[in-house]
């Protein structure tokens, strides 16, 4: 089944400029009892996003509409914590199909990719220009370009290259999907563990 | 150049590697629960697929549970549905389930290694980041996404990237009213929430090889809080003794033979870390967190962090945690009064801790103020709180014993703890809401959360000692 793809994006940008968001911030556990994978963008951010009585927090980026895209921004160690890929889902039915950050915590970096996001991973101080463009210019646009693999503000034209194991970009280039590889993978699987009895 | 431990059970499970990308990864056993399993089976039914290796792969409800009236239907809704759907799935897919007043009904992290599935050697997932527990039995244990649970069930293969190695030594022995979380928490205050992001860590020293098996799974457990992809220690004698006899360890002179093996489990002498710690168990006290992450922690007695002393581009993301917490910065929380107490999760919801819990309630009561949640990892381990009295000296001090789930660690029951409030926990993480929306939770470690129930303030325990 395959996942979708992604070449170049242009778009502008959702800055959430804090460190150590977790994924119990992207979906909180009280949301996580749907069985299937679609709505959960609702429920995004709900806690930033809602106060107690279910009303809109006006300051919230996702709830000013001043930003918009399919590129979210975030501080470093992005989706640290829990396992849930609900997190991964939340982001991608909310509509981003890039998530920049200067770092992503490892079971969330394979969680996005395996749900047609990209993880960009750019430097500290790239991330900063980054979220200081989008202070100045909430109209920044930004542009991703996968095949070159580098990510760039477009007004200044300034450019960083990042990195992608060269077997998950072929996957988004191509929406080719994981589950999909290995099912092919098993004759040869169904050998290693003749070897292995 | 020689191994480590992590590299020989990992080389051993590679079916095969793609070149520039990740490696083929056999696993060796799969456990899963009612949250991140259903639409994992929902994907492959779609593939019109069954599951590959149905014998090794072990349901266990635990997540989305109530913790009283377990023999009563689940009355919330949702989750009624989500753990029904665990249960017909693994019937479906001949896949052993333990549900709801089962015998061997618990915590999967718990559960695992109880009943033997968790042995040195292995390949362990869950679709769960605390699935490094199992790390603890010399297993290569690690968390995963829905995805990669379905990737298991199509072909009891993940696609992985080889982490990175990192060993952390913790020398000398613990002092008393010192514990095994404790030392985890000092690690993190240390090496932060991010400090092993991109590596599997091998814990040891004097200190780890002194420990328990249940002392060594608190330690694996919260690698992932440092942002570990898994953790793990050499297996011993200590672990052997641990497996032995278990309903699912081999037995008799299957076991034998086991064991053989197993003794190979270890790191090479002249074996490579990519990054290498040492700390010294003289440097740990009992340890208190303060912010919204397990790494923003301290020694008990000690004042939080100034804002200036953090790095100038995470003060504000420490000045959002200190205000979440209603904390400010150079405070001492010593004798800070407190409103919940949970003792329980898949960290500290083993026998071992509820020994230490009774440890200081005996013949003490509960501060008047104080509201708890106290919930056993597993039906196992509440007959043997049962067995042991230990039931009898939590009634006597005014706690309730409930039936065993996660709980308060998430909150994803009614056990919330309420908007504002603090509460002691001995479970692993500290985030926002984690407990409940607007929940403050203060990790600690079962003899420091046994304290707080007494005194109902933030108390050094070997006050009680």
């Amino acid at each position: 089944m395959p996942i979708e793809k992604i070449n170049t994006i242009v778009s502008r940008a959702v800055p959430i400029p804090i460190e150590e968001i977790d994924t119990d911030q992207i979906i909180p556990a009280r949301f996580l009892k749907a069985t299937d994978k679609i709505g959960f963008g609702d429920n995004l951010f709900r806690d930033w996003r809602y106060d107690n009585n279910n009303q809109p927090i006006p300051s919230f980026p996702l709830n000013d509409a001043k930003y918009t895209g399919s590129i979210l921004v975030g501080g470093k160690n992005f989706g640290c914590g829990s396992s849930r890929e609900h997190a991964a889902w939340a982001i991608a039915d909310y509509g981003f199909r890039v998530v920049v950050s200067s770092f992503f915590a490892d079971i969330f970096k394979n969680n996005v990719l395996n749900n047609g996001v990209l993880p960009v991973q750019i430097s500290e101080s790239f991330l900063s220009e980054i979220f200081r463009e989008i202070e100045h210019n909430n109209e920044a646009e930004f542009k991703l370009d996968l095949p070159n693999q580098t990510f760039t503000i477009i007004s200044s034209g300034k450019s960083e290259s990042f990195d992608i194991n060269p077997y998950k970009k072929d996957c988004l280039l191509n929406g080719f999907d994981d589950i999909d590889y290995l099912i092919n993978k098993l004759p040869e699987i169904e050998e290693f563990e003749k070897t292995r009895k | 150049m020689g191994k480590t431990l992590f590299d020989k059970i990992w080389d051993s499970h590679v079916v095969s590697e793609i070149s520039d990308g990740p490696s083929i990864l056999y696993i060796d056993r799969q456990f899963i629960h009612e949250v991140t399993s259903p639409q994992a089976f929902s994907g492959l039914e779609n593939r019109g697929r069954k599951v590959f290796r149905p014998d090794q792969i072990t349901a266990t409800a635990d997540h989305n549970i109530p913790t009283e009236n377990q023999h009563l239907p689940i009355k919330e809704q949702l989750s009624a549905l989500q753990v029904e759907k665990l249960k017909d799935n693994s019937t479906r897919h001949g896949i052993t389930y333990y549900g709801l007043g089962d015998v061997y009904n618990g915590i999967v992290h718990v559960v695992g290694p109880e009943l033997g599935y968790t042995q040195p050697g292995m390949t362990i997932v869950c679709g769960d980041s605390h699935t490094s527990t199992h790390g603890a039995f010399g297993s290569v244990a690690f968390g995963v996404g829905t995805s990669e649970v379905e990737m298991v069930f199509a072909s009891q293969c993940v696609l992985q990237p080889k982490p990175k190695k990192m060993r952390i030594i913790i020398n000398g022995e613990l002092g008393k009213g010192v514990t095994s979380k404790d030392l985890i928490l000092y690690v993190l205050s240390q090496l932060t929430a991010s400090g092993a992001t991109g590596y599997f860590i091998e814990f040891a020293g004097s200190a780890i090889r002194n420990m328990t098996m249940e002392a060594r799974m608190t330690v694996c457990n919260m690698s992932i809080e440092l942002g570990a992809r898994g953790g793990m220690i050499a297996p011993d004698q200590t672990t052997f003794e641990y497996v032995k006899g278990r309903k699912y360890a081999p037995q008799g002179a299957d076991f034998d033979a086991a064991v053989e093996k197993w003794k190979e489990l270890y790191s090479d002498d002249d074996a490579v870390f990519d990054k290498e710690y040492t700390f010294e168990s003289a440097d740990i006290t009992p340890m208190v967190t303060y912010g919204t992450n397990p790494g923003l922690g301290m020694k008990i007695a000690d004042s939080i962090p100034s804002v200036s002393s953090i790095e100038p581009s995470s003060q504000e993301t420490f000045k959002k945690a200190l205000k979440y917490m209603n904390f400010e910065e150079n405070q001492q929380l010593l004798g800070k009064e407190i409103d919940w107490v949970f003792i329980g999760s898949c960290t500290n919801g083993r026998i071992e801790d509820f020994r230490l819990v009774a440890s200081i309630l005996k013949g003490r009561t509960k501060a008047p103020h104080i509201n708890t949640y106290v919930v056993p990892g597993s039906y196992l381990v509440a007959q043997q709180i049962k067995e042991e009295g230990i039931d009898k000296i939590l009634e006597e001090a005014g706690v309730e014993l409930r039936e065993p789930g996660c709980s308060s660690c998430l909150a994803m029951n009614d056990d919330k703890v309420p908007p504002g409030k603090y509460c002691v926990a001995t479970s692993n993480r500290n985030f926002e809401g984690r407990q409940g929306p607007g929940s403050r939770t203060i990790l600690a470690s079962p003899l420091t959360a046994a304290a707080a129930i007494i005194t109902g303030k933030i108390t050094d325990p070997r006050e009680f000692l």
